[in-house]
């Protein structure tokens, strides 16, 4: 590892050189700060167990950077990850590494909400602008900070949305709404037990923590509720867990979840036939093979570097990396000018126009809905529209 | 809510004792080598990790396509149980000889003792998900991984408004059985008249013949054993598991080994059930997310009142 970015460091060096060696002639005056390649950092959970959700927008990113970088522009950017493992310490003590010794000069990610609460101060102290491509709680919009940006709808849209499509869909008279105890999974059950309610439907509740693996307890709850829908506010991991075992006890209810369990490992977690019919909704469109236009371009693209289909929040990653591409090709390469030049970013990009409010919110918010058929996810459309199958 | 009381109180008292005969046989490994060693083992949680993967393994390779039934269910269980045992079993006896045996020939403190054990947990859990898990099952280390269903979730019988599951029954018995032949071991034979002798005074043993070493490698290994069978269990009814699944099943295990009073089997397994059925039972006023602290209150509560745990005596006592 050390050894790896040893060389890098020496490559940078070298560069550096020759570019100063180039200018030299035309009289250069900027002096050793006219770096030829600009650090751009990406954090989030690459190992974890939650890490299905972190490796599509990682493989968005870097599909964009190594597009950019292969038209040999004048600066070329340097793509380097963090891998938080989704945890909060963890990301305090990478991000003081990735300003403090890597000096990056702008940030994308952090992936999840927990993370980028806590270090959403230090971003903000040390003026790294940074898009996340997948942190959706409501909350981290209402902090004031300059530098954050994100690219997906929050929970405030996605709950009250999956709520209305669940009331339309199944006009229940009551829900349960569970959660695990992490900052995305409770402000997403809120959202949506707050929108039941408004909706005149009778709302239970019940929370575990994270680290549960037997959740018979809330099994027992649920089924002596007997509700006609359970919405799930989580991720994937604990999701598929929780949706086996209600499913083992019996509890034949319609399961919907959010953006967090939009996996294929919800369903290998909780078996094909337990997961069958789950309803998942999520501020993102994943491109098809049966896509068109700039959608298929990518989904044959991202197969070919990734390796695998796009999944969920690729197309995000792939357009956060593009707005800090556009800065720096607009020869905006410190923090400061980048995080100016995305007041005013508005481009069109794969997952949806791109530009950002004052509090950092995207413009676009809409929410589609998917639902879990014969074990694989099927898109069903935009929340709005989208109607349930069987 | 007393509505939701009456409505839940027989579903998580099933809930309960399946949870507790898991913390129970856990427990079994914590209380054993504190009897007998005076040493709070922390990487006891790891060794049921590692029984849970042996079980994965053999599960996979098995690749039951539908829920087996009669012999070939109990052969498969058995098969699980032992392997898993026997896995636990030495990875508990290599664990000693590693990490604890050198610093116990010097005569390291206690305390060094403690460093090296938490030492091994997170040496333990690193190994597993950086290099074991990916060589094991071919899937990245961290996620979580998923077991094949091989018992079929039929309800075996009714109790008021609950259908008690076969899996749910193979769970309490298999445990019950495992532990009344441990303690059979324990009470009745010369290998556990030597555990007892050694739990009670060390030396007086080593006067009357009985090698220490020999009585801390075979303590390790059954308690390791218990903690295998748990592994196999626990993948047979959550069905899924994971390089961190020892932390908090460990520190529920060695709660209730404190709880029933620590050096003591019997008082193990009364520990486990019981802290079982109170987050259960808890959970239902206050909701699944206080479960831990109900557990952790009920434990400040009992040693308060009795600080040696509920049956309180230890080891070397046990002899009926």
């Amino acid at each position: 590892m050390s050894g790896a970015r040893l060389g890098r460091v020496l490559a940078l060096a070298a560069a550096s050189s020759l570019a100063l060696a180039a200018c030299a002639g035309g009289g250069g005056d900027s002096g050793g700060g006219d770096a030829a390649t600009v650090k751009i950092g990406f954090m989030g959970d690459l190992t974890g167990e939650n890490s299905a959700i972190v490796i599509p927008p990682y493989n968005g990113a870097k599909m964009a950077i190594d597009e950019y970088n292969a038209t040999n522009p004048k600066v070329k950017i340097d793509l380097i990850k963090y891998d938080s493992q989704g945890k909060s310490d963890q990301a305090t003590s990478l991000i003081t590494k990735a300003i403090g010794s890597d000096k990056i000069v702008a940030l994308i990610g952090p992936a999840f909400s927990g993370e980028s609460k806590a270090i959403g101060g230090t971003l903000e102290e040390s003026k790294i602008p940074n898009i996340s491509p997948s942190a959706t709680n409501s909350g981290l919009a209402s902090n004031g900070w300059k530098y954050w940006h994100r690219v997906v709808a929050n929970d405030n849209d996605q709950g009250p949305d999956v709520a209305d499509f669940l009331v339309k869909a199944k006009a229940p008279k009551k829900a349960f709404v569970l959660s695990d105890d992490q900052e995305y999974s409770v402000g997403l059950a809120e959202a949506v037990a707050k929108k039941f309610t408004e909706k005149g439907v009778q709302v239970e509740t019940d929370k575990f923590s994270k680290d549960a693996s037997d959740y018979s307890s809330t099994v027992t709850k649920v089924k002596s509720a007997n509700p006609d829908v359970i919405f799930f506010g989580g991720y994937y991991a604990q999701g598929g867990r929780l949706l086996k075992q209600l499913r083992d006890n019996d509890v034949k209810t319609l399961f919907a979840s959010g953006d967090g369990s939009l996996d294929a490992q919800l369903v290998s977690g909780a078996g094909e036939q337990a997961a069958e019919g789950a309803v998942i909704a999520c501020p993102c469109n994943i491109p098809s093979a049966e896509a068109t236009g700039e959608s298929k371009k990518f989904f044959d693209n991202y197969k070919k570097s990734a390796g695998s289909d796009p999944a969920i929040y690729s197309t995000e990653g792939y357009d956060a990396a593009t707005a800090f591409i556009k800065a720096v090709q607009d020869g905006k390469t410190t923090s400061e000018d980048i995080n100016n030049f995305l007041t005013s970013v508005s481009f069109t990009g794969i997952s949806k126009p791109i530009k950002f409010k004052a509090n950092g919110e995207p413009e676009n918010n809409s929410i589609f809905v998917y639902q879990v058929k014969g074990g694989v996810l099927k898109l069903l459309g935009p929340s709005a529209d989208a109607k349930l199958e069987g | 809510m007393l509505d939701d009381f009456a409505n839940q109180f027989l579903p998580s008292t099933v809930g309960g004792l399946v949870n507790g005969s898991i913390y129970a046989l856990i427990a079994l490994g914590y209380t054993m080598v504190y009897g007998v060693l005076r040493l709070i083992n922390f990487a006891h949680s790891e060794i049921f990790m590692i029984g849970t993967f042996a079980s994965l393994t053999v599960l996979l390779a098995i690749a039951p396509s539908a829920p087996f039934t009669g012999i070939a269910l109990v052969g498969v269980l058995v098969l699980l149980i032992v392997v898993s045992a026997v896995v636990s079993g030495a990875s508990a006896v290599v664990l000693e000889a590693v990490a604890y045996r050198p610093l116990r020939k010097r005569g390291a403190t206690r305390l060094a003792a403690l460093i090296s054990a938490i030492g091994a947990s997170l040496f333990l859990q690193e190994l597993f998900a950086l290099v074991v898990i990916d060589w094991l099952i071919d899937k990245p280390g961290r996620n979580q991984a998923s077991a094949p269903r091989f018992v079929a979730r039929d309800t075996v019988f009714e109790v008021g408004n609950v259908a008690v599951r076969l899996d749910q029954v193979i769970v309490v018995v298999a445990a019950v059985v495992v532990m009344v032949a441990l303690d059979r071991l324990v009470n009745k034979t010369r290998i556990g008249r030597g555990i007892r002798a050694t739990a009670q005074d060390p030396e007086a043993a080593v006067l009357m013949g009985v090698s220490i070493d020999n009585i801390v490698r075979v303590t390790f290994m059954l308690g390791g054993a218990m903690a295998g069978v748990a592994g196999a269990l626990y993948v047979m009814e959550i069905e899924n598991t994971g390089y961190m699944i020892g932390f908090v099943l460990g520190i529920k295990a060695f709660t209730a080994a404190v709880l029933g009073g620590i050096g003591n089997l019997r008082g193990a397994l009364m520990g486990g059930v019981v802290l079982g059925l109170i987050e259960n039972w808890g959970a239902i006023f206050l909701g699944s997310q206080w479960k831990d602290v109900i557990a952790f209150t009920v434990l400040v509560v009992v040693l308060m009142f009795r600080p040696t745990g509920i049956l309180g005596e230890s080891l070397q006592k046990a002899r009926a």
